[in-house]
């Protein structure tokens, strides 16, 4: 498996897993709006991914296209990150999520737009705009939540507490990553991860919450090992495809 | 619990630059960067338009449609305030 194939893979399933977490929502949103801004979130990733895997399968060169990687491979063919895949749980857990993936994803669009890669190159052009208001959206809500009511600052503090522990798997890096660096299709990780660790540290000033001191990291994601969590998702993503090889809308 | 709820904003979108912004409807928001987060969302969804303007809906001053009577028929009935007759050149088509 060429190294640019598996990159393109980690990218694509990230879009792929959070946009079927975020579609979760559709008509349980809180409030109208709500619900319309996080399955217009569901809908950009969601096109990410379309972008991200039909590339993948045109660099395998093996016939498979975006639909048949999206829907038909195996649990740890998968190589998202853990972050991703964790549970919606409350409005708060959600926009916690999406906050701490934002803020890996504008960094990480914005130099990959420098890619050798021109196809990579531009996919990330498009997609820096839909991340960049998608930052915004939820590092709005993380302050106003944060810095709210006795209820929603202990929320969303707890639900920092429990995702915290898989912000480091945003950054695991192997061969993979240091062939393509080499190449100059990718970026070093090391400038991403500085730039998401200033975003995370100033909107948790404002929000007035703290960073959980224990060290405690889960990682594995980019290696197909994923939480108990993979196995419902893939179930629910995949039946359509499954029950009904071939079918199309 | 607290019960009460968000103010209520109007919402006016732009579709092209150099048209005004026309009232597309309203939304409540807890303030004015989430009313124009929640416009974008709820009324651009469709590349409806370029730039947003949010207003709380209190600070809207209307006119009272009781009144409708004395604010609005004295111009209906009177054909010499109306600029019908003129030759209107072709070639103007929006006069």
């Amino acid at each position: 498996m060429s190294a640019l194939f598996e990159y393109i893979i980690r990218l694509g399933d990230d879009s792929l897993i959070l946009g079927h977490r975020m579609s979760e929502w559709c008509g349980h949103g809180p409030i109208l709006e709500e619900d319309i801004a996080m399955t217009n979130i569901a809908l950009d990733l969601v096109g990410q991914a379309t972008s991200l895997l039909n590339y993948a399968g045109e660099v395998e060169g093996k016939g498979r296209d975006g639909d048949k990687l999206a829907f038909l491979r195996y649990d740890r063919e998968y190589k998202n990150t853990l972050l991703v895949e964790q549970p919606n749980g409350d409005f708060g857990t959600t926009i916690m999520r999406q906050f701490l993936f934002d803020a890996y994803r504008k960094p990480l669009f914005e130099k990959l737009q420098n890619s050798a890669d021109k196809q990579l190159s531009a996919i990330a052009e498009k997609s820096l705009k839909e991340t960049k208001y998608h930052l915004k959206h939820s590092a709005e809500w993380v302050i106003r939540l944060g810095d709210g009511t006795d209820e929603s600052h202990q929320r969303i503090q707890e639900s920092l507490n429990t995702l915290w522990r898989y912000s480091s798997d945003l950054f695991y890096t192997d061969d993979v990553d240091t062939e393509l660096l080499s190449q100059g299709i990718i970026a070093d990780i090391t400038e991403i991860r500085a730039e998401w660790e200033v975003t995370v540290k100033n909107v948790f000033e404002e929000a007035t919450l703290q960073i959980p001191t224990n060290n405690w990291k889960q990682e594995g994601g980019r290696k197909g090992m994923h939480s108990e969590n993979m196995g419902f998702i893939l179930a629910e993503l995949q039946y359509m495809q499954r029950a009904y090889p071939n079918m199309e809308w | 619990m607290s019960k009460k709820e968000w103010p209520l904003w109007e919402i006016f979108i732009r579709s092209k630059a150099g048209l005004n912004h026309k009232h597309v409807g309203s939304l409540r928001a807890a303030d004015a960067e989430m009313a124009v987060e929640n416009a974008r969302d709820v009324y651009t969804r469709r590349s409806e338009g370029i730039s947003i303007w949010a207003v709380e809906s209190k600070d809207v001053y209307a006119s009272d449609p009781t009144e409708a009577d004395s604010l609005f028929e004295p111009s209906d009935s009177k054909v010499y305030r109306h600029p019908t007759f003129y030759d209107i050149p072709d070639g103007i088509s929006h006069m």
